[in-house]
Formats: structure tokens, sequence, C-alpha cells
């Protein structure tokens, strides 16, 4: 989180004591000791409100994951915080259950199968057009990319009925675009694309001028300069960007709900149709749900500077 | 986001300390000066971390070398693979979804607005309105405010990076985890969820019960107790100290007993100046047993209050152990003792909120939403803060004004800006809300919004395209005024 520990660190000498800055001399009479104590107060009391807020945010995925590691019956006896008092009952069983699930493991793959491609794709799709708006002149360009970042909030709500219906009527032999990982991916790619390309184009916009028509001078062509100067420099952002894609895709349900089936399904509509008992399917939903958010948190903690990064420029969608 | 530009301060009304004059840019010098001023969140995006974000504008300013500029047909190639899919899966069902919003459920009987109007019908559906109507007011606001707050006091801490890392981590997770890890959280038995256990904790300090309601002495001639009419229990003789007492009890319901019962016993042995005893559950399954004695497979009843009274006062207090036993180790003053045990022990225990009930569920589903995105708030609002300037601030402490006169005239106006963007982002977000509601209301029409609704027409059962699409086309228009908002911005940086 590289770009808001500076910004704290820059922050943290006003803020930290009302006696911090050089020009305090004149001020200092009127801000005396009780000044000094109430600023010291107010630390410790934002400390003592933080370590709050910071175990209230903890705690829920803390017990989701004890509750996971727990058997059936004592889930069933008994709140996951009992696990203090009981260190024994700790137990993978729920979680080799589950794994010897096939019907699990499948849409585990479905997610994987899901995932990399409607990210990389999204990658390469966005950054074409990306580089066309921001280095190449065609008629109606600005307006085009207007139309681009009005498409940034469209609900996905508004596509569902139309395009489940556009699938519907795809059918190439054996192959129908309904209910298949291929139109799943389709969907995510084209609803990332307006964020990807927003993120993209201006940070391309930002490349100095001097390099690429010193590319252009030597004669490289457009696609040599793309795939030699563009694609290189813009490495922060497309990291961002394919960080962001990633946990959208990864994470979405109502997608997946409309497009997939079955064979095709996702862990996270895998795990929603385990949800219509869950008190008594607890043993299946919470290391599911475990396994499903381990790895976008392991994704987030790796590179959670791009994340912020991506955050941070993109607060639109 | 050639960041500073985007977010040129003073969007609606200059803030104070902003010397800039509006002009839109250019020259690199002003472009440092916005980056320099307050309300620029992306004064930290992308561009920072390659070049200066000054070379963009000279860049910008020199758009004059035009022979090197490829053919334009050649710019299609770029875009065609882009275009094609907005087209296709974007554009074109908007305009599909306009249509068939008119049309009925069958898609061929024209159907006017009633799709439209139908959404306002029926008791069901304005719940469904109103609830929307709550999150778009309640969660943007909530989020904001929270993140404004973690953002201000963050900068007090040293662990703020730590901090941030915690309250951003929910962002990483899908709503569906989230989803099961709330309703988890919200499980009505206290025993099961953490909200209603921590409630109940709360709750118990300030009024104990012991949670036996409806439970009696027997009655009849051996009977060993009275029961008042405000369900306090008497003894029906006197005790000294030194002696032991049995007080059974009967009609305790089966889910009041302990989970797991322990066997009744007999008092253990009273020493001198003691008054020891046994509370149990005078009932053998099954028949048998004596009665008033504590038989085998009778279970003993715990936390029960004991008091010892003589004329009136009370001159000694005990709890039951988890076999029903108690010793009551100080008795004031001499003589017999009447054994009360108390109204408490016979009201019913608190159970904690209905946190999924109809009243509560909307609210408990917007509490797992701040969940999520307060982290979003935080961070963008700690990098608005990063990018005051500290002599504003300064100065207004040198002119003697107070922590908290700095921050209400001086720091929120030149927040505006990013707050006003996080406000917007979080509407729009909220507008879409389905995995929440689906997951922890679990198709509870009391909580019930739109994006849900739009579902439930469509696919969820309601076998309805044309009201889903008319729903879909109504969220769509609600967030045409964020689309609107973002395009000003966009062009005004771009002027």
């Amino acid at each position: 989180m590289s770009t808001t520990e500076t910004g704290t660190a820059a922050a943290g000498a006003p803020g930290g004591g009302p006696s911090g800055g050089p020009g305090d001399g004149a001020g200092a009479p009127r801000r005396g000791i009780a000044a000094r104590i109430v600023g010291r107060v107010g630390g410790g009391v934002a400390q003592f409100l933080l370590i709050v807020v910071a175990v209230v945010w903890l705690v829920p995925t803390f017990g989701l994951l004890v509750a996971s590691l727990r058997s059936t019956s004592d889930n069933g006896a008994s709140g996951w915080w009992k696990v203090f008092s009981k260190p024994g009952q700790l137990t993978f069983s729920a979680y080799s259950d589950l794994l010897g699930k096939g019907d699990f493991v499948d849409s585990f793959w479905n997610t994987v199968l899901i995932t990399v491609p409607a990210t990389l794709l999204v990658v390469v799709i966005a950054s074409l057009a990306a580089y066309a708006f921001a280095w190449m002149e065609f008629p109606g360009r600005d307006w085009l990319f207007l139309v681009v970042v009005g498409l940034l909030v469209v609900p996905v709500q508004v596509a569902l009925l139309p395009v489940a219906k556009l699938y519907g009527s795809v059918r190439i032999g054996s192959f129908h675009l309904f209910g298949s990982i291929t139109g799943v991916v389709l969907f995510h790619v084209a609803f990332g694309l307006p964020f990807a390309i927003f993120l993209l184009r201006n940070f391309f916009a930002a490349i100095p001028r001097d390099l690429l028509e010193a590319a252009r001078m030597d004669g490289g062509s457009e696609w040599t300069i793309f795939r030699r100067v563009i694609f290189p420099l813009g490495g922060p952002a497309i990291a961002s960007l394919a960080i962001f894609q990633f946990l959208w895709v990864w994470n979405d349900l109502l997608v997946a709900l409309v497009f997939a089936d079955t064979g095709s399904q996702p862990m996270t509509k895998w795990l929603q149709s385990q949800m219509r008992q869950f008190t008594g399917n607890i043993d299946i939903l919470a290391p599911g749900a475990f396994l499903s958010l381990i790895v976008p948190l392991a994704v987030f903690f790796a590179f959670q500077r791009y994340f912020v990064q991506g955050v941070l420029a993109g607060s639109v969608k | 986001m050639t960041a500073p530009k985007d977010q040129a301060p003073g969007e609606d009304g200059t803030p104070p300390g902003d010397g800039t004059p509006q002009g839109r840019e250019s020259s690199p010098e002003a472009a440092d000066t916005t980056a320099a001023s307050g309300g620029a969140p992306a004064a930290v995006a992308p561009g920072t971390n390659a070049d200066g974000t000054a070379a963009t504008a000279t860049a910008r300013t020199a758009k004059s070398t035009r022979g090197l500029t490829p053919p334009s047909w050649l710019s299609l190639t770029f875009l065609l693979p882009a275009l094609l899919l907005l087209g296709f899966l974007v554009m074109y069902p908007i305009v599909f979804s306009v249509v068939r919003s008119f049309f009925g459920a069958d898609g061929h009987s024209f159907a006017g607005v009633d799709n439209y109007t139908g959404i306002f019908k029926g008791h069901d559906n304005l719940v469904t309105v109103r609830n929307t109507a709550i999150w778009v007011v309640v969660a943007p606001t909530l989020v904001t405010v929270l993140g404004l707050i973690f953002a201000v006091l963050t900068e007090r801490i040293r662990w703020s990076t730590a901090f941030k890392l915690v309250v951003f981590m929910p962002m990483a997770v899908s709503f569906l985890a989230s989803g099961v890890i709330f309703r988890l959280v919200y499980e009505q038995d206290p025993n099961m969820g953490v909200a209603n256990a921590a409630v109940v904790a709360v709750h118990d300090t300030f009024q104990p019960g012991a949670g036996y309601p409806g439970a009696g002495p027997r009655t009849g001639n051996d009977a060993l107790g009275t029961q008042q009419g405000d369900g306090t229990i008497v003894s029906s003789r006197q005790y000294a100290p030194g002696q032991s007492a049995l007080l059974p009890l009967l009609r305790i319901k089966p889910e009041d007993l302990p989970t797991k019962p322990v066997q009744a016993v007999q008092p253990p042995a009273a020493k001198p100046g003691e008054l020891t005893g046994a509370v149990w559950f005078d009932f053998t399954k099954g028949g048998g047993g004596n009665p008033n004695q504590p038989n085998a497979g009778e279970s003993g009843l715990p936390r029960i209050k004991v008091e010892a009274v003589r004329d009136g006062k009370v001159v000694g207090k005990a709890t039951t152990r988890d076999d029903g036993t108690f010793t009551m180790k100080k008795v004031k003053g001499d003589g017999p003792v009447t054994l009360r045990l108390p109204k408490s022990n016979f009201t019913a225990s608190y159970g904690g909120a209905q946190w999924l009930g109809n009243t509560l569920i909307t609210p408990a589903i917007i509490g797992s939403y701040l969940w999520v995105w307060s982290g979003f708030a935080m961070v963008l609002i700690a990098a608005g803060l990063a990018a005051i300037p500290r002599d504003a601030l300064e100065a207004a402490r040198v002119d003697g004004a107070t922590e908290w006169q700095v921050f209400r005239r001086v720091t929120i106006p030149l927040l505006a800006p990013v707050l006003t963007v996080v406000l917007v982002t979080m509407v729009i977000n909220v507008l879409k809300v389905f995995d929440l509601v689906f997951i922890i209301g679990g198709g509870d029409p009391h909580a019930s919004v739109l994006a849900l609704q739009m579902w439930v027409e469509s696919f969820g059962g309601g076998n309805d395209p044309g009201k889903g699409s008319a729903i879909a086309v109504l969220l769509f228009l609600l967030v045409v005024p964020a689309m609107l908002f973002n395009i000003r911005r966009m062009r005004r940086e771009r002027a």
C-alpha cells in the first residue's frame, strides 16, 4: 500500500500532535500544556477506537475460519468461539469431505477456467483500444471515448435478459453458447472493458510523447510500438487492471447464476446452491466459502499496491 | 488518469486555501499546483509511479506533429475487438431492454408502461422500493462517514498500514463469502451467532436472568415451596445455618435445560455458619423416582439465584452450580431464614435481536455492506487527506484554530471533491447490490431490493421478462446522473 503509506507519513506530523510544525512558535502560547494533553489523550482514544474497529473487522472472517475447522456436531452444539476452551476440537475433516466432492472440485476448476481467460482477454483487448484512444487520430475519437466513460456505470442487470436471449440463439453443432464457459467469459470481458479502457487510456496518455515519436520516426509500425513501448511501459496500470478484473470475475455470482449451467458453474454458484439449508450445511458452506476467498485474498496481499492504485484511479465503477 | 486534472478542486465552490485559478491547466506549472492543492484522490493514481505528471501536460500541449500519426483506418483494427464486444453485449442490450420493457411476459403483447407502474404496486413491491431507497440513502452516507473517520484516525497511529489492510481486506472477498460470513454472524441462537452472543453478554451483564420461565414448585401436601404471583418462589420451611435445603422445581421447558445436563445431587454438607442446598428439575424421565429427592437421571439447574431472607431482609446470597447445588458461605445475623428464589430466575432469558427478522434484516445486510466497502472509502479519503497542503492546516493552527475547527473549516472543504466521488461511486454500487441481499436475505421479501427483484422476475421464478426489463431500465436510469457526472468530469479534464 505504498501510495497510502507515503500519504500518512506526510500527514503524520501535523496530525500527530498540535506542537508539530515549524511555524508553531506564534501559536504555542495560546495552546499550551492543556492542548498538548488533549492531543495525547486524543491519540490514545484513536488507538483504542481503531483497535476495536480492527477486531470487529477481523472477527467475522476469523469466525468463518474456525467454524470451517470444527466438526458438524460441534458447530451445531456451540458457537465457534468455544474453541478457545477446547482447541482439541479443530479438525480438517470438513475440508477433506468437501474436496472429496467431485462437483465442488469441478466448480473450482471452472472458476479458474472462467477467471484466467476473462482477465487476459480484457487486458489485451483494452490495451489495444486504449492505445488507439490515447495515441492515434481518428474521427469521433473523443466522442467515442466519452461513450466508453458513460458505459462505466451501466449495471449488469440491463444486459442479463438480452444477452441470455442472444446467447440462446448461438448454436454451432453441439455447442451452445448459453450455459457455456465461453459465454460467461465473454460477458465478463465486455463488462470489464469500459473500466479497463478508461484506466489504461489515462495511463497510456501519460507516456511522454517524445518516446513514441522517436519510435515512429525510427519507422516502427504501430504494432511494434504497441508491443515494445506501450505494453511494457503500461506495466503498473495493466497490473492494477488485471488484479481488479481477476477479483471481479472470481468473486462474481450474478453473471454465473444467469449464464452458467451445472457443468460450467463456478464455485460461487455451486456454493449458492448449497445455501438453502444454512445451519444444516455449515460443514460445506464454511470450508467452501473459505476456500473460495483464500485465492482472492492471496492475490490481494501479494499485489495490494496495484490494487490500491486501481481503486484510486478508477473510483467510478 | 492524468492524475491531478481529473479531480479539479472546486467542483462545487472553490475550497478555501486553493488559490489556483480554475482555468484548465495545460502548463506544467498549473498541473503541479492542482496536484498539490487538496481534493485530488487521483493524485496518487497510476501516473505518479511512472513518469512525473508534469510531463503529461507538456505532452498534451504539443499536439502538433501530425505527419507522424498513423492513418485512421489502422486505429479501427485496434478498436475493433473492444467495439464488437461493447456493441453486442452492452450497447445493444440496453436498447433491447428498453424495448422489451414495454411488452408483456410473453413478449408479443404491448404493455405500455404497465411494467413500470407495476414496480410500485402491491405490498411486496413497495417494500422492495422502500428498501432500495433506504439502501441508497443510508449505505453510501455511512460508508463515507466511516471512511472519513477511519482515514482521519489512522493519521494518529503508527500501525496505520496494518489497520488499513485489515479494513480494506473484505474488498477482495466475494459477496457470496461475505454473505456466508454474515449469515454465521447473524445466527439467531446466541450460542451460534457472534452478534447475538455479544448482545446477550452485554444484556446479561446489566440484567442477568437464569431463564427458566414457567418453572415452579410442586403443589399439594408434599410441597417444599410456594410460588408468589410475580414468580418468586419461597421455601415452605425455615433453615438455620449448618443445615441443607432441597428446592425441587417442576415445569422446566426442555429447551431451557442446560445443553449438557449434569446429574442432580444431594447438597454438600454445610459447615457451621453455612447454608447449602440443591435446586434441580425434580422429574424423572419415564416416571419413577422419589419426589423431592434428586434421583438418577434428574438434572441440576445451574445459574439460579438463591437468597436467604429474615424479617423481609436479604441476609445471604448464592448461585447454583452446574449440578444445581449452592453454598451460602455467609449468612448475616442469627436465627433461621427463609430461602427465596427471586423472580429474575423465572423470566425468559434474553435471546438477542432478531437480526434476520422482518424489521432488522435490511439494516443487518447494510451492516455487512459497510464491512465490505468502508475500506474503499477510507483508502480514497486517506489519499485525499494526504494531498491537502500542510500550509493551509498550519496557517489555520497559527491563527489559533482548534483541531476541530481546522478539521471542520479547512480539511472538510478541501476534501469535498473526494467525498463527492466516494458518495457517487457508492450510490452507483448500492443500486446494483444483489449478492449480499440474495445470500443473507435468502429470498425473504422483507429484504428485497430492485437489483434482486430484477433477477427474481426474469430468472428466479417470476418468469416475466417484461417486468425484469422494466426494473433493469429503471436501475439504468437511476445511474444516468452518475454517468453524466463522470462524463462532465472527463470533458472538463480534456477541454
